[in-house]
């Protein structure tokens, strides 16, 4: 026994280190990042400049709130697809909004973002968590449905396009003020990052959220109400798309019947790449912040490392490509430390 | 002030047996669509006493015990409380009136600390920023865990734990509810005798506090070291319930199936032909290694040794699904080597895995397709399957092994654990194999099926099949074995003939150092 008390001993610390790594799961995507920012930088100057940075942070900033909203469903063992559509119904609604009444103050037009998404995030919830349709499902058709209405609504309002014309200039101020040096605009992903990480992991009804994700039979078991939790993941997610849709309007000022489309797909990219797992009750939403930026760097470095007549073709097989060699890197080394953890417990 | 505290005291006291009993579930009826799951259960639980619950699969035990944690609403009878009438409507109820439970299958988190699996939806919450006291959390759950004799950091992921470890997780929670109830489904189906002896310190414990502990179990005579009061349900209804000081094991089991039935199934000697497996010096690093042993046509060879000891990890992979990374394998005694279990069947070896439900079964399927899953080329003719000939094909499978079910047509989702057995064992007989390895084949299914698998292990040796049994149930392997190897921690640390195989001397060597067999794991 005495002879076996120093290498316990080694394990035990061992067993810590492992175990903290282990426990910070963006930590292999984390390295992917960083070694494509490295060899964006070699390749190309000017991407570590101020005005390229602001341009990648502006690009996630809109993809972060949504990817926010679709972290929540899917750690509860859930998808959302419809956020794209929803999305562009809150952008052209609230563009026509404040058309019309250009003098509603801009946390209002927020506001009504948000709660245009929240009605049609609780129609995805009520379908899920109450009509047991499978979320795949349920989400494939109101994303229909809710696109559709853009339609029906344009065609009602007459409104087929929003520009910069028709809108408020506090309103566009949005996206070009500045607060303390930072842009109003990205001071609400962060907030909404901030919240959103203290939520999921610091009160319970966060870590319920986990529960139902990780065994749903477990958490019936202990009293948690599945179909609560799942109803406020998805009305969550259709809030944030709402909000999404309107930043989406201060920042591009220009939006059709198709704003958003197929968006759902970089969405559900981002918070995958950011180690949430499809089936539910692993990840959160530091690995989806680091899933965005990586996307919106993968992007940003196809463009500055590809000469521009060229890129066309193939730009997209590449950013499909790296999207997979992403995920494939974060599997190896996440892999490397899971068999390091069972290791140790031979 | 001092009423109070007498008031306490009472409380704290061992009660009387006057006292009404703590819950009393009085002739419960539920059916699931038509069909009965439980005729007309009684069964009444004093606090302070262990109840065992004892039955054959599908005599209702667990529906009895879920209508008792609330999760399913009895469709008659009436739940008591101290004598005064309730009823659970949801786990949450039956939880605040103080019933824990711990399933068969554990209802954990895998992916959540250990900590959070025990609070789950009662985190200790500051009020004020409405934050999880995380520090309050992990000492309370550090308590906790000493209570159960585990050493673990509360923050440690639920994933990586023995089954034994998750088990006393359970138990943790349930004891962080302050449980008058504790029901446990099988708790020791997966544990060694070290782990089990463990669990039963903490449940004589709990006992000595006051709690009224349901225990449901297969074995015997753990049954009877543990159980004050014994209940015995059979197809529904309960037969009555005794003190465990008036029951012998003989009349235990007659009650459950309702006929006499020997205990155990003794394998006759065999007379052994010709090497069918020969492995020598398999080595996996870190796993197993030296692993060098012979099955003749006719034996059964049994692998014993804890659970963990490497005798899972060795049967996969001389069966191609784990790679080696030295060693040889020779079956007639040609050298083979298989790449993949598919080239091992196709050479004449059959595996019958640990955990039926998820390796060896797709449940939804009928029967008849699950038998013919190895053998769908010849199920076919011009690519086309005809169902005809794997109904026919498995019915004579079914009526060799006497499974029981209403046709070969019903998904085996619906069938008993012993029952599913015996569909897992005809899919790989109907490879017809030289070789058959069952990985524990009778964990979890009850007296009457187990002696049914034993019969049939009996007579396919019998007709030259060659077997490698592994199991952790030692009367089975002493039982059934014509050899016995022992393996620890990775290595072939004994080899008994049937004649000098005791227990003592096998469970000596598969736990190594008797010290070793007590504390720690």
């Amino acid at each position: 026994m005495s002879v076996a008390a120093p290498g316990r001993r080694f394990t035990m610390d061992r067993r810590r280190l492992v175990n903290t790594v282990a426990r910070f799961r963006e930590f292999g995507i984390l390295l992917v990042l960083l070694l494509l920012v490295v060899i964006t930088a070699i390749g190309n100057h000017n991407f570590l400049s101020s005005t390229n940075i602001e341009g990648i942070a502006l690009d996630t900033a809109i993809l972060v709130i949504l990817a926010i909203g679709e972290t929540v469903v899917i750690l509860t063992r859930n998808i959302d697809l419809s956020v794209g559509a929803v999305l562009g119904f809150s952008a052209l609604f609230v563009g026509v909004v404040l058309k019309v009444h250009p003098g509603i103050p801009v946390p209002i037009a927020l506001l009504l973002g948000a709660a245009v998404g929240l009605l049609f995030g609780l129609g995805n919830g009520l379908l899920v968590a109450f009509g047991e349709v499978p979320a795949i499902i349920a989400t494939l058709g109101t994303l229909g449905i809710y696109r559709g209405l853009i339609f029906v609504y344009s065609t009602g309002s007459n409104q087929h396009e929003i520009t910069a014309s028709d809108l408020p200039n506090n309103f566009l101020a949005l996206a070009t003020q500045t607060f303390l040096g930072v842009k109003l605009f990205l001071i609400i992903p962060v907030l909404l990052i901030l919240a959103a990480g203290y939520w999921l992991g610091q009160t319970q009804s966060g870590r319920e959220m986990y529960a139902v994700g990780g065994n749903s039979t477990a958490a019936r078991l202990a009293g948690i109400n599945s179909r609560r939790t799942v109803l406020l993941a998805f009305a969550l997610s259709g809030a944030l798309a709402g909000l999404g849709g309107v930043l989406y309007l201060a920042r591009y000022a220009q939006v059709d019947t198709l704003a958003g489309n197929g968006m759902e797909l970089n969405v559900i990219a981002a918070v995958v790449i950011g180690g949430t797992s499809t089936l539910g009750g692993v990840g959160g939403v530091l690995g989806t912040l680091i899933g965005c930026v990586l996307l919106s760097v993968i992007n940003n470095s196809l463009v500055l490392l590809t000469d521009p007549g060229s890129a066309q073709f193939w730009s997209r097989a590449v950013y499909g490509l790296v999207i997979l060699g992403a995920v494939v890197a974060d599997a190896l080394i996440t892999g490397r430390l899971q068999r390091a953890l069972r290791r140790r417990r031979a | 002030m001092r009423n109070l505290a007498a008031a306490s005291h009472e409380e704290d006291s061992i009660p009387s047996t006057n006292q009404p009993p703590v819950l009393e579930l009085r002739h419960i009826r539920k059916a699931f669509a038509g069909v009965v799951a439980l005729e007309d259960a009684t069964l009444t639980l004093h606090s302070a006493q262990v109840h065992a619950l004892v039955g054959e699969n599908g005599a209702g035990k667990s529906t009895l015990i879920k209508v008792l944690a609330g999760v399913h609403t009895p469709d008659a009878g009436q739940i008591l409380q101290y004598g005064r009438p309730v009823q659970f409507h949801n786990p949450a109820q039956a939880r605040d009136a103080g019933v824990a439970v711990i399933y068969q299958e554990p209802t954990l988190f895998p992916d959540l600390s250990v900590a959070e699996n025990i609070f789950m939806g009662r985190h200790p919450i500051d009020s004020r920023t409405r934050r999880v006291r995380w520090i309050a959390l992990y000492a309370e759950v550090r308590a906790l865990l000493l209570q159960v004799g585990l050493d673990l950091d509360p923050r440690e992921r639920v994933r990586g734990l023995s089954v034994a470890d998750q088990q006393l997780v359970e138990v943790a929670k349930a004891l962080s509810l302050k449980a008058r109830i504790l029901v446990m489904d099988e708790p020791t189906a997966a544990l060694t005798p070290s782990e089990v002896e463990r669990l039963f310190a903490i449940v004589r414990r709990l006992r000595g506090q006051g709690v009224a502990v349901v225990f449901i179990g297969h074995r015997l005579d753990e049954i009877f070291v543990l159980a004050d009061q014994i209940t015995v349900l059979r197809d529904g209804v309960g037969l009555g319930t005794w003190p465990a000081a008036e029951l012998t094991t003989d009349q235990v089991i007659a009650l459950m199936v309702g006929r006499d039935l020997k205990t155990l199934y003794e394998k006759a000697p065999a007379t052994p032909g010709a090497v069918s497996l020969r492995v020598e010096n398999l080595r996996r690093q870190g796993v197993f290694e030296g692993i060098s042993f012979s099955v003749r046509s006719g034996e059964i060879v049994g692998l014993a040794g804890l659970v963990g000891a490497g005798r899972t990890e060795v049967a996969r992979a001389i069966f191609g699904i784990d790679k080696l990374d030295s060693g040889k394998v020779w079956l007639k005694e040609q050298a083979v080597h298989f790449a993949s279990a598919r080239s091992a069947v196709r050479a004449g070896l059959a595996y019958v895995p640990e955990d039926r439900q998820s390796q060896g079964l797709v449940l939804p399927l009928p029967i008849s397709q699950n038998i013919t899953l190895p053998l769908l080329r010849e199920m076919a003719r011009g690519g086309f399957l005809r169902p005809a000939r794997e109904r026919a094909v498995s019915q004579d499978y079914a009526n060799r092994l006497r499974l029981r079910a209403r046709s070969v047509r019903q998904a085996v989702r619906e069938l008993s654990g012993g029952n599913q057995q015996k569909v897992v064992i005809s899919k790989w007989l109907a490879t017809r194999p030289i070789v058959l390895i069952l990985d524990e084949p009778t964990r979890g299914i009850d007296v009457g099926a187990k002696a049914e698998v034993h019969r049939l292990m009996g007579e396919l040796a019998a007709g030259g099949l060659a077997i490698l049994m592994i199991s952790s149930d030692l009367p089975e392997i002493l039982a059934m074995s014509d050899r016995i190897l022992t393996m620890r921690e990775g290595r072939l640390v004994g080899e008994f003939d049937r004649i000098d195989a005791t227990p003592v001397r096998v469970m000596a060597a598969a736990a190594g150092q008797p010290a070793a067999l007590g504390v720690g794991a």
